[in-house]
């Protein structure tokens, strides 16, 4: 009982090691320097990630398991662990500068993020749904105070509570499901339910469907993505560009691989779950944007829609659907990111804006920076030639592949309801008559925008790389 | 063969000229002026190297030529380029009119020259490539982009309704090809590829083919357009700038006719000959029905953009009567409507720049102080209305006759639709060029400028060179056209006798 464990075996999770020893290392020199270290703890806090990444490119190949095999590191989550990572390290970097309050000058803010993505990174390997839950709830509890990080401000408080709440509430739901999925098969590991569950018995649906609302919260799907735009507008912007990438990854990876590996045998059965929560998902998110006016509002909507449209790779549920939802994500999370870099760089007079209407004219007074925020617009539309049309073409393609058609065809048309909005940004920093122009951008956003823009703009020269990683890690799933 | 390789060099010569025009750096009228001339080198150079491709063609072979492959997105989706008889009369057509675009548009455009520039070569690049493509995805690829410098031209250097028209062109547009991109990755998973040359033998299994048919016929319907998916045209031709209008109906509009071309007729063989109906009686409606609400428009541009419709009428029935002479007419339709209208948006940019409307009301008498532009108009109205002796005379004949062969009623409706077009274009040219001189703002109108002679004058020429002697387009394509007949008559058969297997 005793026994310790030995080292070797621990190995796996070396990269979550990494996170969580040095969340505590940089909680205790933070609590001990006081506020002032904020920004060398930001820095160690990214120095910590890429070391985590670092450590994860260096595990030895193949299928790594641990803990008695509910920990697993197979392709899959190597993929996704570093996207993971990277959207957490370039929310931190796109933190500094932020002139409100809340993100800056508290240190915990990075020492908050790192606990989540440890979280992330536990949920993505998890291969039993009590891994899986630690995974959840040790992300989400970070999560929550993250959004409420702003203490002083109502709203950020506010959408801290709405999302602690309605997020115990999923957990609740989720931790229920998982109840059940264990009294109808016996086992709680992904592998054994795989075996037990073969025949659709009604206990195994029910607690299937309560299983799926939960992962339908955490990556903000219709119909529970109702917290989704409070909390983007509320939490300060900083945050909103940590929720949209970061997170959205690890929800979807604890989605894809309970449904692909435990649930097999019963895909009739949450195939048309998740194809109903796409389809929702994604007409939600192109309707309800239109009206919007807040940028953030309307990136949250967005973040919806594009979360329908992962989701139609995986109701294909079958490796082409998984290697275009893995595309879909790493091109989703290059293109958020590379807008919230603009959308924190609307400054004037030392305060944020965040009206659409704000962005007026920006082709005139800063083209550069319009002319990518142009193409990351027309890529999140999935205009071809950029990215964005990539990771529609990758999704669409298994659904069409799996017979989906009504599906793929109503995801298409939202897609063209979708791309209104999206124009619209456009049109207002390019038809219109140009508003007091901004501050200058902050260099580090500058790079983050560069990149995620030329990556978006260039992407069609030499996709081979991307789409055959997704491929291999997909493959390791079945 | 040729040791470099052209087609590429061709498409993405003017996304070089656009990058040098976006990576200069220097201010105000110096810097127009620079985006002016690197723009007007690039497409004279493009066009230069398009001609090598004329040169060194063979029309005697069906076969693709120039084919440059390589490897692209993994698996047997590749970067895969060729021209045939087909597809190089449309190349030439855009490398040519996109010089004459760039002088047409030196002075009128002032605000945001750099930008201006950069979209029209970016927008070369994107035609070009969807006319050399040969795998599906990289052709989706160049005929989707196209939109997202379109949208900013006719925004950005518009009209005063620009919002609206580029919205409506780019949502249109948008929604038609989303459904053929679906009717692609469909036939990616019955066929293993998107390779066209593979595709174009390759038999789709009978319900695949309606299905893709009209996938594909949404968006070649809407971009060409047909009745009654056209209402985008009218409005994004008011609003755009001239030589966005130009670029408009002289090459985007030809895509939907070059689409038909390439993918419906070969690849769906018995669903076209089973939808045809449809198409001959939409052309029949768009020929009569669009003629006559010319004849009742106000605008110059909406006129010629009604016209334009009507045109492609000829084109869709040419292509769908299946006859040797109903697809070299729409062939021949088509770039010869490419040259005409392309023409005809440049007079009307002629007249606007001096008075700054469009209203024909606002026009008439101007052959008193501009008789060469009267003269260069007169040509291009009698071309639009088909005369014998221009070029609009032999595309609209061809394609009459190959219909008369397949439907009689159809091609008598559409004859008479000609009538109309007499009717719309003669009424427009007495209008604006015949009558009293008496509008004060009229008084002190002068004549074109050498720059104006520039654009115009070649075109002239080739209305009525190819009005003449039209054997070097027809002869350029006519291989390729009777390989494709031979497929599709080929096709047929195969079906026609597996049903009568059935019974």
């Amino acid at each position: 009982m005793t026994e310790i464990p030995d080292i070797d075996a621990l190995l796996p999770a070396l990269p979550e090691m990494v996170l969580v020893v040095g969340a505590m290392v940089l909680l205790m020199l933070g609590a001990f320097r006081g506020e002032r270290s904020a920004t060398p703890i930001h820095w160690l806090a990214i120095v910590l990630l890429v070391a985590a990444g670092v450590a994860l490119v260096l595990l030895p190949p193949g299928n790594l398991t641990a803990f008695g095999g509910s920990f697993v590191v197979d392709g899959f989550a190597r993929f996704l662990k570093l996207l993971a990572l990277t959207g957490s390290a370039v929310a931190i970097l796109m933190s500094f500068d932020y002139p409100g309050r809340g993100t800056q000058q508290k240190f915990e803010y990075s020492v908050l993020i790192l606990l989540s993505t440890a979280g992330m990174l536990m949920l993505i390997s998890a291969a039993d749904l009590i891994a899986l839950y630690l995974g959840l709830e040790l992300m989400s509890l970070a999560l929550y105070v993250v959004a409420a990080i702003d203490r002083d401000s109502v709203r950020s408080t506010e959408a801290g509570l709405k999302y602690f709440v309605l997020g115990a509430l999923s957990s609740g739901m989720l931790l229920y499901g998982a109840s059940l999925v264990y009294g109808f098969t016996g086992t709680v590991s992904f592998a054994g339910i795989a075996k037990a569950a073969r025949e659709p018995g009604i206990g195994l649906v029910f607690g299937l469907v309560f299983l799926f609302a939960g992962f339908c919260f955490k990556v903000s799907a219709v119909p529970f993505h109702m917290w989704t735009p409070d909390v983007y507008e509320g939490a300060p912007t900083p945050v909103t560009a940590f929720f949209a990438a970061a997170p959205k990854v690890a929800g979807i990876a604890m989605f894809v691989r309970t449904t692909i590996v435990a649930f097999p045998g019963i895909l009739t059965q949450w195939q048309q779950i998740v194809v109903f929560v796409a389809i929702a998902s994604m007409a939600l998110g192109a309707f309800a944007a239109i009206g919007q006016r807040n940028i953030k509002r309307l990136m949250a909507y967005s973040s919806i829609g594009h979360m329908g449209f992962a989701l139609v790779g995986l109701a294909a549920g079958t490796q082409e659907g998984v290697q275009g939802v893995l595309v879909y994500m790493t091109i989703y999370v290059t293109m958020t990111l590379g807008t919230f870099a603009c959308i924190l760089s609307m400054r004037r007079d030392g305060r944020m804006v965040e009206e659409i209407g704000d962005l007026a004219g920006l082709a005139r007074t800063k083209p550069t920076m319009a002319f990518f925020l142009a193409m990351l617009l027309f890529s999140l539309a999935g205009i071809p030639p950029l990215a964005g049309f990539f990771a529609k073409f990758y999704v669409f393609l298994a659904a069409i592949k799996a017979g989906l058609f009504t599906l793929a065809v109503i995801g298409v048309v939202t897609s063209v309801v979708g791309a209104y909005y999206y124009l619209v940004i456009v049109k207002i920093m390019y038809f219109d008559e140009p508003a007091k122009a901004f501050e200058p951008m902050p260099h580090k956003l500058r790079v983050v925008l560069a990149v995620s823009g030329l990556f978006n703009l260039l992407f069609f020269v030499y996709p081979g790389p991307l789409i055959e990683a997704a491929n291999a890690a997909a493959k390791s799933l079945f | 063969m040729l040791s470099w390789p052209i087609l590429s060099v061709t498409t993405f010569l003017p996304l070089v000229g656009a990058l040098l025009i976006m990576a200069m750096r220097s201010d105000g009228e110096f810097e127009s002026r620079n985006a002016r001339w690197i723009a007007l080198w690039t497409t004279l150079i493009t066009f230069a190297i398009s001609l090598i491709l004329v040169w060194r063609f063979d029309p005697t072979t069906p076969e693709f030529q120039f084919i440059e492959k390589r490897p692209w997105l993994g698996g047997t989706i590749t970067y895969h380029l060729g021209v045939d008889g087909i597809s190089l009369p449309f190349v030439i057509l855009t490398t040519a009119l996109m010089p004459i675009c760039i002088i047409a548009s030196w002075l009128p455009i002032q605000r945001r020259v750099k930008e201006y520039m950069v979209a029209f070569l970016v927008l070369e690049t994107l035609m070009v490539g969807t006319f050399v493509a040969l795998d599906l995805v990289v052709f989706y690829l160049f005929f989707e982009g196209g939109l997202i410098p379109m949208f900013l031209i006719i925004g950005v250097w518009g009209g005063p309704r620009r919002v609206y028209a580029s919205f409506k062109f780019f949502l249109y547009t948008l929604l038609g090809s989303v459904l053929m991109l679906l009717a692609i990755m469909a036939m990616y998973w019955d066929a293993g590829t998107t390779d066209i040359p593979t595709l174009l033998k390759h038999g789709f299994p009978r319900g695949l083919q309606t299905w893709a048919w009209i996938a594909f016929f949404a968006s070649f319907a809407v971009k060409l357009p047909m009745w009654p998916v056209h209402t985008w045209l009218p409005d994004a031709h008011v609003e755009a700038p001239t030589a966005g209008s130009v670029i408009l109906a002289a090459i985007l509009l030809k895509m939907g006719g070059y689409g038909f071309l390439r993918f419906s007729l070969p690849m769906f063989p018995a669903a076209s000959h089973d939808l045809a109906p449809i198409v001959f009686t939409l052309s029949a409606i768009a020929v009569v029905y669009t003629s006559l609400v010319a004849l009742m428009q106000e605008d110059m541009k909406k006129l010629i953009a009604y016209s334009s419709v009507a045109h492609m009428g000829f084109v869709t029935m040419g292509i769908f009567a299946a006859t040797a002479q109903g697809v070299a007419g729409g062939i021949f339709q088509m770039i010869s409507h490419g040259i005409v209208s392309a023409a005809l948006f440049l007079c009307v940019g002629v007249v606007y720049d001096r008075v700054h409307t469009r209203e024909i009301a606002a026009y008439g008498g101007l052959v008193d102080r501009m008789p060469f532009y009267a003269a260069a108009f007169m040509v291009f109205t009698l071309a639009n209305v088909g005369l014998p002796g221009t070029s609009g005379f032999i595309g609209e004949f061809l394609a009459l006759i190959g219909t008369f062969k397949v439907n009689i009623t159809v091609a008598t409706v559409a004859t008479l639709g000609v009538i109309g077009s007499a009717a719309y274009a003669l009424w427009l040219y007495r209008k604006v060029i015949f009558g009293e001189l008496t509008k004060p703002s009229l008084a002190t109108i002068k004549d074109l400028d050498y720059r104006e002679i520039i654009t115009l004058g070649p075109l002239v020429v080739l209305t009525i060179l190819f009005g003449i002697y039209p054997k070097p387009v027809l002869d350029l394509s006519a291989a390729s056209v009777a390989q494709l007949l031979e497929n599709y008559e080929k096709a047929l058969g195969a079906a026609k006798s597996a049903t009568l297997l059935v019974h």
